[in-house]
């Protein structure tokens, strides 16, 4: 019998479960984008068939970390860039569980930049979602890895001499096997992708424009917006690696350019994840480390039965 | 120098296979029922640079390295770099030769490989001369030449360790069977001639010492362990099965030990990108309802500060490590220091709350390690384990029965499903983890990720009892004076429990020694010695750093006319812990500090107490310090 019975369990999710009957309301100023990945997910998840108790948000700082303020799951609003191996961990521990990380821009490409290149190598099976604003909000809009270049702020007074990070095209390279962007005003798209990003097996990136209606007027409402999969001016093929590498470079630069390109960008279907290959390797036990505690029947080792290396 | 103990070094290069070679021969010491402690020194490279390992044998019991040494066996550097040339580093080939000369004890005895040694080099040393001062009694020995006629240049550990048994009269047996265990087919039938034959040349030279291998028995089966094994031990039987880690000398080990055994185990291992992801994967782990432990040397564990100020602020369970080496920064790698207390005590921002213990020996490593794992789990707080490079790699001989022990696997204040149903939530339906009621000795109940009716936030920022983001005063005042409160608590059950100090010497004693961590060996032989000459000197070893053991500390203290607090750094942080703790003392506490890169030897604390009781009237050796007391 397990000790955690909200895993697994099959039963209808209302969107309202994720919503607290009580304070806090969000305290996003209003127009921002951060709502619409709160409302997103709430939607994503009674569709993946996951309730509020089996569910995991690890967040890093600023705006962003306080999505799981906001959605009324099991949460971790961690350190400043550091929800990935705190979210990396809880599912080694209890891969039963769904576990969403989240963060900023800054949070994920700048102070954690480390551990998003090394999540997305080892494919640990689990969902990261960058707000993606180009700016450091909560800060008061200092200049972020993805502002664009030339962007000035109280930080960078003659505007930045650097290039903007590519998420996108990093996030390929260092090994993703899904990888998307999205916007907020996109609702329906966003949803839909977040919905892909969960049953997706492995390390699934959604880079999900935020637009900060207060520090980052320039982006407006990253409007309009095409869906390269529905647009005719866009065709390739999002398991090819190659293919998906170019339009994720067009999709950058053109982003800067004023055109926002959204969608699916890479998605490899076959590459087992972090725990498939750490199982396969005898390092993943089958019965969750975190069963074990709860078990009055399991028999524990003892290094008294290592010490004959010793004598 | 008492000649009743064998104090045997092995000195060759990095890579010559010094480690394996020395685990075996003090092995076959242990099992030929003496007591035995290994030292070890090595630099920081793959290959070469020299390295030796000391094996202090003797029929009674030995807690350190001894004073000196009285055998060498110098096999030179086969990995030497230019070794004719006159480099930075010196003639490499030779220095497991010439470095070991100033340490070997009147009438020691030296074996040398003249078959890789060059005869021209050893004669710039002037060993003749010296050993005749000395007394020392020299044996070149071809071991080269014995290794390549029945195996390979390799072998030359061997034909030295057949040449040593030969010398000191020890029998054969226990070294064929460890070799035995350890390789099969030719590689050990060339061996076991090798060991055969040098251990028969010796009775062609005419000798002249007289050192011969200790008696001695044991009533129980020993095994031979390192700190670090005593560390990977104490937490596989804790229960812990999720450790994190990033390599850092000399953390390292214990990292290794369980990434090779928690497979078996049902535990999870994980190298990581960095000692941040380290640190933030055991709060991770820990958080979803595993024993998790993560750790690193000084520089990694400084970027640990943050995961850990998470852990004290969500109260999440965990073990952290700190095998220090000497610094700053990177310091010297290989080398031990005690230079890192202040570090684990108060890093990370805003005001902590942790536990720190500092285990002396083997037997507390292992013990301390599964005491962290139970107040860690059962107080909801962060647990760290601070040693050094000393305690780390030395070696010795443990009453296996000891290990004979209960797991205790059990998650502490953390609630079941069952329980969950019965504890307080808001109107939302959220779990009370840090709940204002429900919270005896300041520790509130805790729900695991994936239970039924035990969803809350988890945040770094102070919080309301569901886990709310909250900075109102009223509940901040609670929650803080909540977790400091802990500390008081986990204070009483220690002072209830059996004691984590150690105490040697007279009770009424009119001279104390205070010491902490893995100098308390070399403190307690300086005190037992002491007493034999006719002073009056005890001694305590503190374990407990956070909370500090202060009552134990102030009866030790007022017991005594003044006191010496042992440790290696040099800036006396421990006196200044104890001074801080416990807000007097400034005049009677006294300071013997060393921070040269090698560990105390019993006579360095003799003689500065001598020294100390004449008033400082005698300057000591130029590698300690005595720190006098304020006023003095």
């Amino acid at each position: 019998m397990s000790a955690f019975n909200a895993i697994g369990d099959d039963r209808e999710i209302d969107r309202d479960e994720y919503t607290p009957s009580v304070e806090p309301q969000p305290t996003w100023c209003p127009g921002c984008g951060d709502f619409s990945v709160l409302k997103a997910l709430k939607q994503a998840l009674p569709e993946v068939g996951r309730n509020p108790e089996e569910v995991l948000c690890v967040t890093g700082i600023g705006c962003s970390g306080k999505l799981n303020s906001y959605l009324d799951s099991y949460g971790f609003h961690t350190i400043h860039g550091r929800s990935l191996p705190v979210a990396r961990a809880a599912k080694l521990a209890n891969p039963g569980l769904e576990v969403i990380a989240a963060g900023g821009d800054g949070d994920g490409y700048g102070i954690g930049g480390n551990h998003f290149i090394h999540s997305a190598r080892e494919n640990h099976d689990m969902t990261y979602i960058v707000f993606n604003n180009e700016v450091f909000g909560l800060t008061k809009g200092q200049t972020s890895p993805t502002s664009p270049k030339g962007h000035k702020s109280k930080t960078q007074p003659s505007g930045s001499a650097k290039d903007p990070l590519r998420p996108l095209s990093m996030s390929l390279t260092a090994g993703s096997s899904y990888v998307a962007r999205t916007a907020a005003v996109n609702p329906n798209q966003a949803k839909e992708i977040l919905v892909e990003a969960m049953e997706h097996d492995g390390f699934a990136h959604v880079d999900f424009l935020t637009q900060c209606p207060t520090w980052n007027k320039d982006a407006r409402q990253y409007v309009p917006y095409v869906d390269v999969q529905e647009s005719d001016d866009y065709d390739f093929d999002i398991t090819d690696r190659r293919e998906a590498a170019e339009m994720m470079y067009e999709t950058e630069s053109a982003l800067y350019e004023g055109e926002v390109l959204t969608g699916r960008y890479y998605v490899d279907e076959d590459r087992p994840s972090y725990q498939e290959e750490k199982r396969a390797l005898g390092e993943l036990p089958d019965e969750p480390v975190a069963e074990r505690y709860f078990d009055d029947d399991a028999e524990w080792e003892r290094s008294y039965d290592l010490l004959e290396r010793h004598t | 120098m008492t000649t009743d103990e064998l104090i045997w070094r092995i000195a060759g290069g990095s890579g010559d296979g010094i480690d394996s070679t020395s685990q075996n021969f003090a092995k076959a010491l242990m099992r030929s029922g003496l007591d035995v402690f290994t030292h070890r020194h090595y630099p920081s490279r793959i290959r070469g640079g020299h390295t030796y390992v000391e094996i202090r044998a003797a029929g009674h019991d030995v807690q350190s390295r001894g004073d000196g040494y009285n055998f060498l066996l110098a096999l030179g550097d086969s990995f030497a770099r230019n070794p004719q040339d006159e480099a930075y580093y010196g003639n490499e080939e030779l220095k497991p030769l010439s470095e070991n000369l100033d340490d070997l004890n009147e009438g020691g005895i030296i074996v040398y490989d003249e078959g890789l040694l060059d005869e021209d080099d050893v004669a710039e040393l002037d060993l003749e001369a010296r050993a005749e001062e000395n007394g020392w009694h020299v044996y070149p020995v071809d071991l080269r030449d014995l290794a390549k006629e029945h195996g390979r240049e390799v072998m030359r550990n061997t034909a030295g360790v057949g040449v040593t048994a030969g010398l000191i009269g020890m029998d054969l047996a226990h070294i064929e069977d460890l070799m035995e265990d350890a390789m099969s087919g030719d590689v050990l039938e060339a061996n076991l001639q090798i060991l055969q034959e040098a251990y028969e040349m010796v009775d062609e030279f005419d000798t002249s010492h007289d050192l011969t291998v200790p008696e001695g028995s044991h009533e129980t089966e020993q095994a031979l362990l390192s700190g670090s094994n005593a560390i990977a031990y104490g937490a596989i039987d804790a229960g812990c099965r999720f450790i994190s880690g990033y390599p850092m000398t000399p953390w390292t080990d214990v990292f290794t030990i369980l990434s090779q055994n928690f497979p078996d185990m049902g535990g999870v291992a994980e190298q990581v990108e960095d000692e941040i992801a380290a640190a933030a994967l055991a709060v991770g782990a820990s958080h979803a309802g595993a024993k998790a432990m993560s750790g690193s040397s000084g520089g990694g564990f400084a970027l640990m500060s943050e995961p850990l100020g998470l852990a004290e602020m969500t109260e999440t369970p965990i073990v952290l490590l700190e095998a220090m080496r000497a610094g700053p920064s990177t310091g010297m790698p290989t080398k031990p220091e005690q230079g890192d207390l202040e570090h684990v005590l108060y890093t990370s921002q805003g005001d902590s709350s942790r536990v720190v213990f500092a285990p002396g020996n083997v037997e507390e490593a292992y013990e301390q390690t599964r005491i962290a794992f139970e107040i860690a789990y059962d107080y909801q707080i962060p647990a760290i384990i601070v040693y050094d490079q000393k305690l780390s790699g030395e070696n010795t001989n443990v009453d296996v029965e000891f290990f004979d022990r209960e797991p205790a696997p059990d998650l502490g204040s953390t609630l079941t499903e069952d329980e969950l149903k019965e504890a307080a939530h808001d109107a939302s339906g959220k779990f009370e983890r840090f709940g204002y009621d429900d919270n005896e000795r300041g520790v509130s109940q805790r729900s695991i990720p994936g239970q039924q009716g035990g969803r809350y936030l988890a945040t770094g920022n102070e919080h309301s009892p569901v886990g709310h983001i909250s900075e109102d005063p009223d509940n901040r005042v609670f929650q803080m004076e909540r977790r400091l409160e802990k500390l008081e608590h986990i204070r009483d059950d220690l002072d209830e429990g059996e004691t984590n100090q150690t105490y040697v010497g007279p009770d009424d004693a009119d001279y104390g020694l205070i010491t902490w961590g893995s100098s308390q060996g070399a403190v307690f032989e300086a005190v037992s010695r002491l007493n034999d000459e006719g002073h009056s000197v005890k001694a305590i070893g503190v374990s407990d750093m956070m909370p500090l053991a202060e009552d134990e500390l102030v009866e030790f203290i007022e017991s005594v006319d003044e006191a010496m607090v042992v440790e290696m750094n040099a800036t006396a942080q421990f006196r200044g812990l104890i001074q801080k703790e416990l807000g007097r003392y400034g005049e009677k506490l006294t300071s013997l500090l060393k921070y040269n890169g090698n560990p105390f030897e019993p006579a360095e604390i003799v003689e500065s107490y001598e020294i100390r009781l004449d008033g400082g009237a005698a300057e000591p050796s130029a590698q300690v310090r005595i720190e006098p007391a304020a006023g003095d």
